[in-house]
């Protein structure tokens, strides 16, 4: 009984320490358990959500994908640059038609695609670890964000004034749903289905848990890995959109580290670094606790600076204790 | 022997290696609804010209004929393609996922009517059900591979080679995870697909399967072809001298060691794991060699590991020397005179991108620590030249990657590693697994010379004769329980296997 216990507890520990947390933070406070309360913590996992989502994908081969916050930044910038209002005055492009919506988010999303198969181009010909590959993405976009966030004559200006129906698609919702949730949720079951049901996601869990048992298997492993970080790309730049959109305006610095609360998520929600484990669930779980701690430890006044040493110990102790579902007994 | 047609021929094909020529102007022609064995020592060039076979190497040079039409196969997926399909030696599945995936990765079968493109999960499941139930294995699909024993690993493996329809089908060594009544279960589908018309091209150390089941053989010998001929034309005397390039006359060196008084004492050793060994006690003499026996399973590997601190003891006492001792860790095990060497060489045993000297003096390396805290370098050099030379290990220099040494002499090296430390009592996990017989002789003479100073071992073997021609006693083990110990005199071959499966319903 004690061990059947036990053995639920470490199943389902990340689930736990959700539960505890709130809890907890509930009896320090309990008007934090409230509608309003509950919407504001979605709305800002929302995005994290699909960085993560995006991370995991890299992690499940077993690699890590530094480029995620940069191109968060980039497509912030990007997106907000081509989405001003017409009468604004200090306008990135102070000619820009009015365009619809969609080409400036389409134009986006094609420049975080492209970096994307950027990463998987150079980690799939050239095998160069996606650690590294990544880490020299995640300069190269910093560089690039930076040098067109300096253009004449915004001259790294923070970009702001953006367009209403832009606005509206971070700030604004239906039937008191923000769009935001209801993007992040559409999101989350495409990846799970994506994951789950097409030949495409149980090849990279294959690949991630014996690359060689794939390859000898006829799975074309590069071309998976080249979609892979195509496809974690567009997600982020989503979720830099997104952002844009939420905040009403972007820096170069926007997305700064999102990449390690990405990984951290996903490694508390019971992702292998090693590869070949990991369940989007799991991946929602790991956000929604980063969200808790940090919202929640606001709500009840704890200094931000304590939240990062919680933050730590909780990284550490979620993946000691989940660590020992895979740990062969001896 | 009724179709006497070649399905497959490889013509002088040869493959170089950076340094080694590992084919050279190797052909082989396999008959349809055959089985033709390859046999050779370690580095004679079988897996390699298989891998030839299937894409995973390209031949530097020469041809392959399929069905009388040449074919140039450049991945696996090719190979599949041509109806050829493998079951590795040494390759494990991917554990976090099902049964069903693991079967039909790579070629998933998909929903037809649907908006994406999804996996049609029912189908998977039926087929695998169908699949299994015809091989007559029982294993549920959708059961995560990483809860199965390696024998139904094994299983998976043959079921998915054979789920290609392929025409030829590559074994390499099969049944090194089997147990006996498994081995048969396997001729039996060998057997089967013979009879549909497939060719199985089996490699195996194993003599006694090739003369059960291999219609024709090829030896190999240092990456050249010596032969090929009719199973029925060969003996094991034949077989091997072929393979070694010589007359083997003394498969063993002779032992003529008088154990002395009990070093090792061990008393009701449990595991906290239900499965495992339960109730252990024996002894260990000095100058003995302590042979271990026993299926896959049998938890000998276990034993040992837990007699060296790897793994935990529920209940149970151990005595060196009369005293009780309290082992935690290998540390612990260490400092009370033991060696452990491990079952499987590459994944624990050598360092393999670090040197000889280096892989020598890495568990005995706090003895060369001077005064300013920083290594004895020409000590360290002495003493492994001086290990090299007493064990003949064959390496160019101290400097040599351990990588590129062969199987034997990787093995002489971790010998010499634990030597140095100084033991009493060396634990021997499969010493000369995957071994080439001539280096196997010689790991037998080191034993036989350790003996000899008064050293002690414990050898678990799954090799029959190797117990049987070296231990002076052999315990045998059944599902976690000593079944029985045997001396050197009265044991034969028949009464190991009765011991090995004495709990086996």
């Amino acid at each position: 009984m004690n061990n059947r216990i036990k053995n639920y507890l470490t199943q389902y520990a990340i689930y736990v320490v959700l539960i505890l947390l709130i809890i907890g933070i509930a009896i320090k406070d309990p008007t934090f358990i409230s509608l309003r309360v509950f919407r504001d913590i979605l709305v800002q996992s929302s995005t994290r959500i699909i960085i993560a989502l995006g991370a995991a994908l890299v992690i499940l081969i077993g690699g890590a994908d530094l480029s995620a916050g940069r191109l968060v930044g980039l497509a912030a910038v990007v997106s907000a640059s081509l989405l001003q209002m017409p009468d604004y005055p200090r306008r990135f492009f102070p000619d820009l038609p009015q365009l619809p919506l969609w080409i400036p988010i389409l134009i986006t999303i094609l420049i975080g695609f492209g970096f994307g198969l950027l990463n998987g181009f150079v980690v799939s010909r050239f095998s160069v670890p996606p650690f590294i590959a990544t880490l020299g993405t995640m300069v190269i976009v910093y560089g690039a964000n930076s040098i067109y966030f300096n253009l004449p004559p915004n001259n790294s200006q923070p970009i702001a004034g953006l367009r209403k129906d832009f606005s509206e698609l971070g700030t604004g919702g239906i039937f008191g749903i923000p769009y935001v949730i209801i993007i992040a949720v559409i999101i989350t079951i495409i990846m799970w289905i994506v994951l789950n049901k097409t030949s495409f996601g149980k090849n990279l869990y294959a690949i991630g848990g014996n690359r060689e048992a794939a390859v000898v298997s006829g799975v074309d492993v590069k071309r998976h890995i080249l979609w892979l970080f195509a496809l974690a790309g567009t997600l982020y730049t989503i979720a830099g959109i997104l952002e844009a959109a939420r905040t009403g305006g972007a820096t170069n610095n926007y997305g700064n580290m999102y990449e390690l609360d990405a990984i951290a998520a996903c490694v508390v929600g019971g992702w292998s670094v090693s590869g070949g484990v990991g369940t989007v669930p799991g991946v929602v779980v790991g956000v929604l606790i980063f969200s808790v701690i940090n919202y929640g430890l606001t709500f009840i006044g704890i200094d931000p600076y304590w939240q990062l040493i919680i933050k730590g110990i909780i990284i550490v102790s979620a993946v000691a204790v989940d660590i020992r579902k895979y740990l062969a007994k001896k | 022997m009724t179709n006497n047609e070649f399905i497959l021929e490889m013509n002088n094909i040869s493959k170089e290696f950076p340094g080694v020529k590992a084919l050279d102007n190797v052909t082989l022609k396999v008959r349809a609804g055959t089985v033709h064995a390859i046999m050779g020592e370690n580095g004679a060039g079988k897996s390699t010209l298989m891998k030839c076979l299937f894409g995973i190497y390209e031949p530097d040079s020469g041809e392959i004929i399929l069905n009388g039409k040449k074919i140039s196969i450049k991945n696996s997926k090719e190979a599949l393609d041509y109806g050829i399909s493998m079951i590795h030696q040494e390759l494990h599945p991917v554990r976090y996922r099902n049964v069903m995936e693991n079967i039909w990765l790579g070629r998933f079968p998909m929903k037809k009517y649907s908006l994406f493109k999804l996996v049609d999960e029912k189908k998977m499941y039926q087929d695998t059900e169908e699949l299994l139930a015809g091989l007559k294995i029982d294993i549920k699909p959708t059961e995560l591979v990483k809860n199965l024993s390696a024998s139904k690993i094994q299983y998976i493996e043959i079921a998915k080679a054979i789920s290609y329809n392929a025409k030829i089908i590559i074994m390499d060594e099969p049944t090194s995870s089997l147990t006996e009544n498994e081995v048969t279960h396997l001729f039996d589908l060998i057997r089967t697909l013979k009879k549909e018309g497939v060719s199985i091209i089996y490699i195996s150390h194993k003599i006694d399967e090739i003369f059960e089941i291999a219609d024709e053989v090829t030896i190999m010998r240092d990456g050249k072809v010596v032969g090929t001929w009719d199973t029925k034309e060969l003996t094991e005397d034949k077989i091997i001298s072929k393979m070694v390039g010589r007359e083997m006359t003394n498969r063993f060196p002779i032992r003529n060691s008088k154990p002395g008084e009990v070093i090792l004492k061990v008393e009701n050793l449990t595991s906290p794991l239900p499965k495992s060994f339960k109730n252990v006690s024996f002894e260990l003499r000095k100058g003995e060699i302590l042979g271990i026996g026993g299926l896959v399973g049998s938890q000998r590997t276990e034993l040992v590991e837990a007699l060296f601190g790897l793994r935990s003891i529920a209940s149970g006492r151990i005595f060196i020397k009369g005293k009780e001792v309290i082992i935690r860790s290998p540390i612990d095990a260490k400092k009370h005179g033991m060696a452990l060497l491990t079952e499987e060489r590459r994944s624990t045993g050598i360092f393999p991108d670090l040197n000889i000297l280096e892989n020598t003096t890495i568990a005995n390396i706090k003895k060369y620590v001077n005064h300013f805290l920083l290594l004895n370098d020409r000590e360290r050099k002495d003493d492994t030249k001086q290990m090299v030379n007493a064990l003949k290990v064959k390496t160019p220099s101290l400097k040599t990657l351990i990588k590129d040494l062969s199987g034997g002499n990787q093995q002489k090296v971790l010998l010499a590693r634990w030597l140095l430390t100084s033991p009493e009592i060396l634990i021997l996990d499969e010493p000369t697994r995957g071994i080439d017989v001539g280096a196997k002789y010689e790991i037998y003479t080191i034993m036989n010379e350790l003996t000899m100073q008064g050293k002690s071992i414990i050898m678990i073997s799954s090799e029959m004769p190797e117990l049987l021609g070296m231990a002076d006693r052999i315990m045998v083990m059944c599902e976690g329980y000593l079944s029985g110990i045997l001396d050197k005199e009265e044991a034969t071959e028949e009464k190991i296997m009765r011991l090995a499966s004495k709990y086996t319903n």
